[in-house]
């Protein structure tokens, strides 16, 4: 199967070794849609450590009442860093990157539909990243090195009106998302285009693998709730230097407005996070279950409806600003209607594993972590879809649990698995399953430490984005539990960094196959070669490998 | 199992663990005994959903395990491509849970916000700040700041208080758990909640919409008075700032300083708005929103530097002298 690669497989083994400069100019200009996966997936593991070290430092500050580890001024612009680079620099490309890897391979393309529109889309996004982090030193001029945006990742008006936030770091936290936003949209529309045109002879719609199907879905969203959150941007723009009055409450603007472009994008946007890591498990927990996916139209049947449904709940994030009973019924009820096609992927997925022969490697044990996880993730949405108890629980650390539990129990976890599951492709050699178990279950403590008790303090009624608390309140025991499983987390990822980095250079040889898969990236060489097929496969059913290895028994029969 | 287990624990949440302040689950009032009666149906079923799926979960991730050392180890296992009838019947039993759960949601919904007000219900207007809360009681022509008196309501017969609320700079939030849920205080916008305390005492929240540096020190005390306190407290209230020639010389302290610009003494020319009216300053039990208690030592560390207790507080250090802080600190307390 893998006999095409004589030519690039080769050179990164035998050639002689390049200068530094070659190697970089290399990366800087490539438009080979691996290579810029790569870099997105690079680019977003660096932002997962600093947003993360963000976050072990606000739970230092909460571990205890009163505290003084850092001022007021510097945990508000924490938090604000910490959520605005997990979901705008670490979420968004490390999905990205791992869609512009797999989308082409899986579907028998040489290449994406626009490699230089690829490299654009990187490339600015990146940019905005830098320009984020600029902000330390940009933002108040050199005298005020230190500031950065402290208006919260979704930046409330008019908290960011030149009166409430002067200076230059909101306008620098505007920019970065202004510019991310367009290289997403490139992404995005790359991706569909990609789709819908770039599939390999006989790969009919209804043979896509689901991870394609899912990524088409995502990135159909990101499509259409990115643009108002650019526009918003926009608007911000102009109230603070034209003396427009959008979201000027001073002037009659309406800080409403302002909610409702944040969360029209706010919310898709948790399920352009969240579909990619659907996408994943629909691979993986097959593969080690030995079985066919359960009901593949179906899944894309509650693939694209939770698209559709997740533009017409946004509103759920503002039960608490004065919409009266009306709005607040009605979101209520489309919140809770997306729990039906959640539902059907969770049953699915289980009725996947039912019969089958379950092989724990690590990428099936985060799977595994992830199907309970993201099943309780669920259950608290349903609770805060449910608007008189968010009208408790809304702004509370049951809030932040929750939405932790998504991005984390769900998301970061099926991150993991599809690295463990795809790094042998990305590389050609395996990760350390032992470096793994310790890894996952380091950070399964230290994950279900952290956001299990989470919940609590703030059904006992703590607010998020406070820098402190009260001691007679009883949230001391909590937030010390929660501050612990951090550290365990911590250790958990640099576990996963070493393993990383020692495999990339020790690890055993993974081959074209390693885990006797389905789907046609790994019918090419590990790592493919440039434009990944010598010959553009045809497939005849969702499991072409399935087909070769059991020509007795093909899917084809079936379908 | 479900109907027994979480109301046990939200039992022990609300009295084995906290100190009766500010949990969810010991409602004192009726827009929080309804949102915690839904809340009760609502754990209910995501906890038997809970176990019915997470058993079935581990059930299958055990007794479907790979076995190496099994007979067919090596045999793939029966491929199943799906089944409409199974397939249908998780479609429609959730779609079933959502229907009972959202009519439960709409009428708790309704009942709160679309509540009569009774003709004796007390208005009161909420007004946020950068950090700290304004009360008006137009009807009563009374202005206060942090600390809101209203009377307990009986149920027999209920004296609810309703606040209308907007915001002077950015957005806030009102949240007393144990009375209801929250509503945001917005500028430019008049929100309206209502509560009704059923046993007198002290309830605390505090701000729970994030507004700027010190969000976290905007606390909320609420006190629910029996109806002769708080006629009592009203008539103390209604009076004009006490004036006590014996402290003439902090008097003019603060009328001479830009104290004035920012802060309304009823009775002087401190007609500011900026600040909390200090009219009776001193019957108040806290200062610096709710952060520390009122007596001489903290109001003199406070008027010295506001950020000692909160940094980042827009109130400026005065920089008065070591002679002008003690006669302004003897002034302020005997706003009683």
């Amino acid at each position: 199967m893998a006999v095409q690669t004589t030519t690039t497989a080769g050179t990164t083994q035998a050639a002689p070794r390049r200068l530094l400069l070659e190697v970089l100019h290399d990366w800087v200009t490539t438009v080979d849609h691996k290579k810029i996966g790569l870099m997105y997936i690079g680019y977003a593991l660096f932002f997962l450590v600093v947003a993360g070290c963000q976050a072990l430092l606000m739970r230092i500050q909460l571990a205890v009442p009163n505290n003084h580890f850092v001022s007021p001024q510097t945990f508000d612009s924490l938090f604000t860093m910490h959520g605005t680079t997990m979901v705008f620099f670490v979420g968004m490309p490390i999905l990205f990157g791992f869609g512009n890897y797999l989308v082409p391979l899986m579907i028998g393309a040489r290449d994406m539909a626009f490699p230089r529109l690829n490299a654009f889309s990187f490339w600015i996004s990146a940019f905005g990243g830098m320009l984020l982090y600029f902000s330390y030193f940009g933002a108040s001029g050199l005298y005020g090195a230190g500031s950065a945006p402290d208006v919260g990742w979704f930046a409330y008006a008019p908290l960011t009106a030149q009166i409430f936030s002067p200076g230059h770091s909101t306008d620098y936290w505007t920019l970065a998302i202004l510019l991310s936003g367009i290289g997403n949209i490139g992404t995005a529309l790359n991706i569909v285009a990609t789709t819908i045109c770039m599939r390999c002879p006989g790969m009919k719609l209804n043979r896509m693998p689901l991870l394609v199907w899912l990524y088409l879905v995502t990135s159909c969203l990101a499509f259409v709730t990115i643009s108002p959150l650019t526009a918003a941007q926009i608007m911000l723009m102009l109230d603070r230097y034209v003396g427009s009055h959008f979201f000027d409450t001073q002037a009659g603007g309406s800080a409403v407005l302002w909610m409702h472009f944040f969360w029209i994008f706010g919310h898709p946007e948790v399920y352009i996070l969240v579909l990619p890591a659907f996408a994943f498990a629909n691979e993986i927990i097959p593969v080690f279950s030995r079985k066919a996916i359960f009901g593949y139209p179906a899944m894309v049947a509650a693939s694209v409806g939770i698209g559709f449904i997740s533009l017409s709940v946004w509103a759920h994030h503002m039960f608490t600003v004065g919409l009266g009973p009306g709005p607040n019924t009605f979101f209520t009820l489309a919140t809770m209607v997306i729990a039906v096609p959640t539902g059907i992927k969770i049953f699915n997925w289980l009725a996947t594993i039912w019969g089958g022969k379950i092989h724990f490697t690590v990428a099936m044990m985060f799977a595994t972590g992830f199907l309970f996880q993201f099943l309780i993730a669920g259950l608290t949405g349903i609770m805060l879809s449910v608007a008189p108890f968010d009208w408790q629980l809304g702004n509370s650390y049951f809030v932040v649990a929750h939405f932790h539990y998504v991005l984390v129990g769900a998301i970061l976890f099926m991150i993991f698995s599809a690295f463990y599951y795809w790094f042998p492709k990305m590389s050609g050699r395996m990760l350390s399953e032992r470096l793994g178990k310790w890894h996952f279950w380091i950070f399964l403590i230290g994950f279900h430490l952290t956001f299990d008790f989470m919940h609590v303090p703030g059904l006992l009624g703590m607010p998020r984005r406070i820098y402190t608390y009260e001691a007679d309140r009883g949230w001391m025991i909590w937030n010390m539990i929660v501050s612990s499983g951090a550290v365990f987390q911590a250790v958990a990822t640099l576990l996963f960094v070493y393993n990383m980095v020692w495999s990339y250079f020790k690890g055993p040889i993974a081959g074209p196959d390693p885990w006797d898969a389905w789907t046609l990236e790994w019918s090419t060489a590990s790592p493919p070669p440039a434009y990944n097929f010598a010959e553009v496969p045809t497939v005849e059913s969702r499991r072409p490998l399935w087909d070769i290895k059991h020509p007795e028994d093909p899917d084809s029969r079936y379908e | 199992m479900a109907h027994s287990f979480w109301p046990g624990l939200a039992v022990q949440i609300s009295t084995g663990f906290s100190h009766g302040s500010t949990s969810i689950f010991a409602p004192a009032g009726t827009p929080a005994h309804s949102i915690f009666s839904l809340s009760m149906l609502v754990l209910s079923i995501v906890a038997a959903i809970f176990l019915v799926v997470a058993g079935l979960l581990l059930y299958a991730v055990v007794r479907y395990r790979h076995r190496a050392d099994a007979a067919n180890a090596s045999v793939e296992p029966p491929q199943i491509y799906g089944s409409t009838q199974i397939e249908l019947s998780w479609t429609v039993i959730p779609v079933l849970i959502v229907v009972l759960l959202f009519l439960a949601t709409a009428r708790i919904i309704l009942t709160t916000q679309n509540a009569p007000k009774p003709a004796n219900a007390l208005d009161v207007t909420v007004i946020g700040h950068q950090f700290w809360w304004e009360y008006d009681y137009p009807k009563l022509g009374i202005v206060t700041a942090n600390e809101l008196h209203i009377p307990v309501s009986d149920p027999k017969h209920p004296t609810p208080t309703y606040l209308t609320m907007s915001s002077a700079d950015t957005d806030h939030s009102f949240w007393v758990p144990r009375l209801a849920g929250k509503m945001d205080l917005i500028p430019n916008q008049i929100n309206t909640m209502w509560i009704d305390p059923q046993a007198p005492g002290l309830y605390l929240g505090q701000c729970a919409q994030y507004c700027g540096v010190q969000h976290a020190k905007m606390l909320i005390r609420v006190y629910a008075d029996n109806p002769p306190e708080f006629a009592a407290w009203v008539a103390h209230q209604q009076q004009p700032a006490v004036d006590d020639p014996g402290v003439a010389e902090g008097r003019a302290v603060f009328l001479h300083n830009a104290c004035m610009s920012c802060h309304t003494i009823a009775g002087t020319a401190a007609t500011g708005r900026f600040g909390p009216d200090l009219t009776h300053v001193a019957s108040r039990d806290t200062i610096a929103s709710g952060s520390v208690t009122n007596n001489p030592a903290n109001l003199r560390a406070f008027i010295d530097n506001p950020a000692t207790f909160k940094p980042g507080v827009l109130m400026p250090a005065m920089h008065l002298s070591q002679h002008d802080l003690d006669a302004v600190v003897a002034y302020l307390s005997t706003l009683k």
